[in-house]
């Protein structure tokens, strides 16, 4: 449904994206990991639409951002990582809005708003101003603005970012809803678990590049034998037996071998990117 | 509804749902433009008398006559005071000026009537310095009251001054006597009028009245020839001017912000033009600043009973070009500022220089000649000018064409130089 090949964006002599390739089929949900600084931001942007790739190419449903950018964007739907509402109009005038950018309007439009408020459960708040709203009802409503369209592909920008685990539930149970529906979900964030919960690919890129594509279990693979071993203890766990496996230099802890984050670190590094 | 409409109307209703900023861009301009107006002349009335003090040292029949026919005068509101007084009240404000009226002026003023080779006495203005242009009007009221009360004194036959005037150039020892016969001759005329017409003594005739103003003046204030001039008009003309230049500013501002906030890039992620996205914001800008100029001309017409004495279709132009280049200017704004802080700073400092050159805040006849050839070319000016044309100058629609154009012509330069300065990608 989405697919980019070759991406390259630089801006001056810093080369932002280089050479990034990312698909994304019907019902599927693909987690973009990537350190601070990575090249998400810029990858998603072109994807998009919104900023121009050096070079490369990005199509949707076999129609080409490049040659027929409407028509494209048409198909896609943008939950951007900074909230993208208007305080001063209500809900309901805030989806009705984005529809109205995609050519929407009349009865289908307002139909359209009041499915995508109920999908995301503020349907009793739809007259009410999102400077009313809690952090995570903001969230949603602004993943309801970019379903409004119904998009074949729909690209959300770390869409959980600090809102509580309720919303963060909720806000799950629509992705899953959505990718049951068919759609195409690309997701970036920086929480492990949300990857592990929801995506059924993941693309990890750092300084530009991918660095590793696949499922979970094909990137735990990556990790090197010494490091991934998988204990399997049944029943009471004796401490005894932890404290002599630790004095014999074995370093235990539990579910050790399923943390993504690990495979996550060893692949990008664990040096920070606060200066890019 | 079409994209454009719907970004349109959301940029309106964004800015009049917003009521405490709006009732501010409306009440602001409408209490500045009041209070401007009334310092410049306030509404089509009689200006108020200036106050002066007199202060008269003399006590002589002519000066106290002189102080009189200074206090009839509805130009001055006179009040006779001590000197320390009357300088004390200059100082502190509360009076223009103090006019002191010396010891022995009226015989001496007499005497230089004929002699100004004997010394003409002084007359001592005190003046608020802030008020300069008083000076003139007193100096010249002094010179109308003081030379009838002298010239009656001596002609009119009642006073010693011509005898008095016979004795000196009769004892004067190095005058010329050709000349000396001359004036002896001159005194006799003037004493044979007095004699022959000794009813004139006690009457209202010239010779009694002393010299007179010679001509007198019809005063017409030409505005619409009609009514009189409305300092109101240009003062809320100024104050429009500036305050949707201020909106403009927040225009910009706004997009900047929308920029940071990811609402820029949730538009743009959208399947609509570069040219509906900056053409939406262009236009809802010029409908918010034809909506305040409603709002604050609305006032000034129905409380400061403000005319639009020539073509109103020659105002809604004015008003209508001057808002295009408001929203150009802020979408120019939008297009080379950096972060909001430090745009919203130079923006105002800009705006606010355009303003006080376009003569918002005084009018441009006061500023100096070089100044005043120089501020054509500020579009501020150009503003104020159509606005003043069409109402308080009762110009017809043709006096805003060239205006008119000025605007429109450096709104179609900014809207493409924003255009193409317009960053899209972060």
């Amino acid at each position: 449904m989405l697919s980019a090949r070759g991406l390259r964006k630089s801006y001056g002599n810093l080369v932002a994206v280089d050479d990034v390739s990312v698909s994304v089929a019907a019902g599927e949900i693909v987690g973009l990991l990537g350190p601070n600084g990575a090249g998400k931001s810029t990858t998603v942007a072109m994807l998009c639409g919104i900023a121009t790739p050096d070079g490369g190419e990005v199509s949707v449903d076999g129609v080409s951002l490049g040659a027929s950018a409407h028509a494209g964007k048409l198909l896609v739907g943008l939950v951007p990582q900074d909230l993208a509402l208007i305080d001063e109009l209500p809900a309901l005038d805030n989806i009705l809005l984005f529809g109205s950018l995609y050519g929407m309007g009349g009865d289908l439009l307002k139909s359209r708003a009041i499915e995508a408020l109920k999908l995301v459960g503020l349907s009793d708040r739809a007259k009410s101003r999102p400077a009313t709203f809690s952090g995570g009802m903001k969230r949603r409503l602004n993943i309801a603005c970019a379903l409004v369209h119904d998009p074949k592909v729909l690209m959300l920008d770390e869409p959980t970012v600090g809102i509580d685990p309720q919303s963060r539930n909720h806000i799950f149970g629509n992705l899953e809803t959505l990718r049951s529906r068919g759609k195409a979900l690309l997701y970036t964030t920086h929480y492990m678990e949300e990857v592990e919960r929801l995506c059924d690919r993941i693309v990890i890129i750092d300084h530009g590049r991918v660095v590793a594509e696949g499922t979970q279990q094909a990137l735990r693979a990556l990790m090197p034998a010494s490091a991934v071993s998988r204990y399997e203890i049944s029943g009471v766990i004796d401490p005894a037996l932890l404290a002599d496996l630790n004095a014999r230099g074995i370093k235990s802890k539990l579910r050790d071998e399923d943390s993504l984050e690990k495979v996550f670190l060893h692949l990008t590094g664990t040096d920070t990117r606060d200066g890019r | 509804m079409s994209a454009f409409t719907a970004l349109v109307r959301k940029d309106v209703r964004i800015y009049l749902s917003n009521r405490r900023a709006l009732l501010l861009s409306l009440v602001a301009p409408i209490l500045i433009s009041a209070f401007m107006g009334a310092v410049l002349g306030g509404g089509p009335s009689k200006p108020a008398a200036i106050p002066i003090g007199v202060v008269d040292l003399d006590q002589s029949t002519i000066s106290k006559k002189i102080v009189a026919d200074l206090a009839r005068d509805t130009t001055l509101a006179v009040r006779e005071l001590p000197k320390a007084q009357a300088i004390a009240l200059v100082r502190e404000g509360k009076i223009n000026a103090a006019a002191v009226i010396p010891q022995g002026f009226g015989q001496q003023a007499s005497d230089a009537l004929f002699r100004p080779d004997i010394g003409r006495p002084q007359i001592d203005i005190h003046y608020d310095p802030s008020q300069s242009m008083i000076l003139e009007v007193v100096k010249g009221l002094l010179t109308e009251y003081v030379m009838q009360v002298v010239s009656a004194d001596v002609f009119g036959g009642s006073s010693q001054s011509i005898a008095r005037q016979r004795d000196r150039v009769t004892n004067a020892k190095n005058l010329d006597p050709t000349f000396r016969d001359q004036l002896l001759n001159l005194f006799k005329s003037i004493e044979d009028v007095q004699v022959r017409n000794p009813e004139d003594q006690h009457g209202s005739g010239p010779a009694q009245q002393g010299l007179t103003m010679p001509f007198g003046t019809r005063d017409h204030q030409v505005t619409s020839g009609e009514r009189n001039y409305n300092a109101y008009a240009h003062s809320f003309a100024g104050m429009t001017v500036q305050f949707i230049l201020f909106m403009g500013v927040e225009l910009g501002i706004g997009l900047l912000l929308m920029r940071r906030m990811g609402l820029w890039q949730r538009l743009r992620a959208a399947p609509v033009s570069r040219a509906t996205l900056l053409g939406s914001r262009m236009t809802a800008g010029t409908i918010i600043a034809l909506i305040l100029m409603a709002g604050i001309f609305a006032a000034a017409i129905v409380v400061f009973k403000v005319r639009i004495e020539g073509s109103v279709v020659g105002f809604v132009a004015v008003a209508v070009s001057f808002a295009v280049l408001t929203s150009c200017l802020g979408l120019l704004i939008a297009a080379i500022g950096r972060t909001p802080e430090a745009t919203r700073g130079m923006a105002i400092v800009l705006t606010l220089l355009l303003v006080m050159l376009g003569g918002a805040w005084i009018p441009t006849f006061v500023f100096p000649a070089w100044l005043q050839s120089f501020t054509q070319i500020v579009p501020t000016r150009w503003a104020i000018d159509g606005f003043d044309a069409m109402t308080w100058r009762a110009q017809p629609v043709q006096a805003i064409y060239l205006p008119v154009a000025e605007l429109l012509g450096l709104s179609a330069v900014l809207g493409a130089l924003a255009v193409f300065t317009f960053r899209w990608e972060e």
